[in-house]
């Protein structure tokens, strides 16, 4: 009996830890909450800047990570202006212009709309899969939910942030905090995502706040009014036509 | 005894005017170089100034802390009631406000696409009111390369290499992207009316100046702008006076707890001049010191030719009995008057050269054209009150200590060899 007690001593750490999943696995299990074929998405981006906060409304339509196309509601100033994105390639339209422009290179650093999030980030719609490796590093509580602690290293140099620090719900498999973190280790920006609904068979945070870390502000929230997956949209909106 | 002297120095020019002359020259020279160099270097400071920094320039206190990053959503609101109190409070300064401003810069196709586009570096500064003197003041009609200054607010000119760059000809038009004042995404036409060459390779690679309006049109900034220079009522740049100013701006309107209160700071305490102000205190300084005690040694060398001339007329003075110390004394008296009059007649000549190239200056404008440089195009001398004795220390002192120097031999002679002397 002495020695049966002794030898579920010795299993039960080891069985425990071969249900804790690894950093793969979590990444596959991120992917398909966050990741779809297509989304439909009204939001509402509050920035919160050094002297003013201001409220831009938008509505996008997206296929996976290839095409976006994002119209601009409000407020007036901004209201009109659209964003075509095909592959890695931005084109802005202006109604104050009239112009179609192409925003490339070092520009897509740039921030979008005075918001902490850059065009990059706008961009980045790519599953983590495709370009992370990923590892636990520890466990934390985030909003009295337990959390991995999982650390991703970029597999390519080609993406934005070349390590990232993910706080994942262990049982939505969502990440409630984020770190971004330069080449250098520099950190960038922090994002904090919450309000997480169960939509249709995934989990979604419906508010996410970003903090540039270079920037004064208190941060800008990205607040999803209303978002459908994978609908059908039609493909003559991620044309250049489109946007004027 | 000095009447008497002076009289003997009139009658006998033999023993004066040439000394007289010598003292004159290196004096005249001494004051003038003075006064042209202090002009020169003061004439570069001013052009900074001018173009980036004025006498005194107003920001918010974040501004000032980031104004590397040009950091527009930081900059001064509320400005026109601002420069009223400031034309209160400083009725004889200037104050004009200015934009410094950065983004895209795109050139379309035919067919209103992108056809190329590069960073841009851009100065807003007011172009077409009536009676600006923005345009003289920064130079800019003599940096124009080609077409014409702008006439209305959605003109600008680019550097003649960004225009070459951007395939960009006169009258077509460029889209600024670029951020509003706050934070909003900002795209703009305008055309191009002009080219200019800025002959800094920063700004000639991407620069762009712009009427202040159409600037703030395009950054949602009415009303707003991110520095205001002030200039004193003076050709040059005077510290003392700046920092009166300063102080009492800052003690009246700015609050060390918000960040946004407007801070003011002096040309001499910007963080790219501050050390241009040191190198030319120091420069100004060794040039002159240099050029002070050449010319000490030429003039001492003049009492010194003096004292030893005068060799055989001391002789016979020293041969009917005047005393050697009477002798001594009654030279280096001489010396004085001489040194004085020349110094006087000296400091009256290169104060008037000085004065003459004050205010009609050096015109090298056709040199600048080719040499392509955003500078001056009139070089000028600057009175300053050191002007007025610096001529003194060569022309008083240096021939003074030469006869002193020279008439010690006086004491060294013997009376019994005299004769003898005077003889050969």
């Amino acid at each position: 009996m002495k020695r049966i007690k002794i030898l579920l001593l010795l299993l039960i750490p080891s069985l425990l830890l071969a249900q804790e999943p690894t950093g793969k696995e979590i990444l596959e299990r991120i992917d398909q909450n966050m990741a779809s074929k297509t989304t439909i998405t009204k939001s509402r981006m509050i920035i919160h800047g050094a002297r003013q906060t201001r409220t831009i409304e938008a509505k996008s339509w997206g296929i996976g990570d290839e095409k976006s196309f994002t119209e601009y509601l409000a407020p007036v100033r901004e209201k009109g202006t659209k964003m075509l994105k095909l592959e890695d390639e931005l084109w802005i339209y202006s109604p104050s212009s009239d112009r179609i422009i192409k925003i490339s290179g070092h520009m897509l650093r740039q921030s979008l709309m005075g918001s902490d999030l850059s065009y990059e980030d706008m961009m980045d719609n790519a599953e983590l899969l495709e370009d992370y490796d990923a590892g636990i590093i520890g466990s934390d509580v985030i909003d009295d939910r337990d959390c991995w602690i999982v650390e991703l290293q970029a597999k390519t140099a080609a993406v934005n942030y070349q390590t990232r620090k993910m706080w994942v719900d262990k049982q939505r498999y969502i990440p409630l905090k984020e770190e971004l973190y330069a080449k250098s280790g520099k950190l960038l920006k922090k994002l904090e995502l919450s309000d997480v609904e169960k939509i249709g068979d995934r989990w979604y945070p419906k508010k996410l706040v970003f903090k540039d870390m270079l920037k004064k502000g208190d941060g800008t929230e990205f607040i999803i009014d209303e978002i459908k997956f994978d609908e059908v949209i039609l493909e003559h909106i991620f044309t250049k036509a489109a946007l004027k | 005894m000095i009447r008497f002297l002076f009289k003997g120095l009139l009658r006998d020019r033999n023993r004066s005017l040439l000394p007289i002359l010598v003292v004159t020259a290196g004096v005249t020279l001494t004051v003038f170089l003075h006064c042209y160099i202090t002009g020169i270097l003061g004439e570069m400071i001013e052009f900074s100034a001018k173009y980036t920094s004025g006498h005194v320039k107003v920001m918010t206190r974040a501004y000032a802390e980031n104004k590397n990053q040009l950091p527009n959503d930081l900059a001064l609101i509320e400005v026109n009631e601002l420069i009223n109190n400031l034309n209160e409070d400083y009725p004889s300064m200037e104050f004009v406000q200015r934009i410094n401003f950065g983004g895209l810069l795109d050139a379309p196709d035919e067919y209103g696409e992108t056809k190329k586009q590069g960073v841009v570096v851009g100065l807003a500064v007011d172009l077409i009111s009536e009676n600006t003197k923005e345009i003289d003041r920064i130079n800019i009609r003599n940096s124009l390369k080609s077409g014409r200054l702008p006439e209305k607010s959605n003109e600008v000119l680019l550097s003649n290499d960004f225009a070459e760059k951007l395939e960009v000809k006169l009258g077509e038009t460029v889209t600024l992207i670029t951020s509003t004042m706050y934070g909003g995404m900002s795209i703009q036409n305008f055309i191009v009316s002009g080219t200019i060459e800025f002959g800094v390779q920063m700004m000639d690679r991407s620069g762009m100046v712009a009427d202040i309006s159409g600037i703030q049109d395009a950054l949602n900034m009415h009303d707003a702008c991110g520095e205001l220079l002030g200039f004193l009522d003076m050709a040059n740049y005077d510290d003392l006076a700046a920092l009166e100013v300063e102080n009492s701006f800052n003690k009246k309107y700015s609050n060390p707890s918000d960040e946004f209160s407007p801070i003011m700071t002096r040309l001499k305490n910007d963080s790219i001049m501050s050390g241009y102000f040191d190198y030319v205190d120091a420069f100004v300084g060794i040039i002159v010191t240099v050029f002070i005690l050449a010319m000490s040694i030429v003039l001492w060398n003049t009492g010194l030719i003096g004292g030893l001339r005068r060799y055989g007329e001391i002789g016979v003075r020293l041969a009917i009995g005047e005393e050697k110390g009477h002798i001594y004394r009654s030279m280096i008296w001489e010396a004085l008057l001489i040194g004085v009059v020349g110094s006087l007649l000296g400091t009256a000549f290169g104060l008037g050269f000085a004065y003459w190239l004050q205010e009609v200056g050096i015109d090298v404008g056709d040199v600048m054209k080719s040499s392509k440089m955003m500078m001056p195009s009139v070089f000028r001398a600057n009175i300053t009150a050191p002007a007025y004795y610096i001529g003194f220390i060569p022309g008083l002192f240096s021939v003074t200590l030469g006869t002193m120097l020279s008439g010690i031999g006086i004491y060294k002679r013997k009376t019994a060899s005299l004769f003898k002397e005077l003889e050969t």
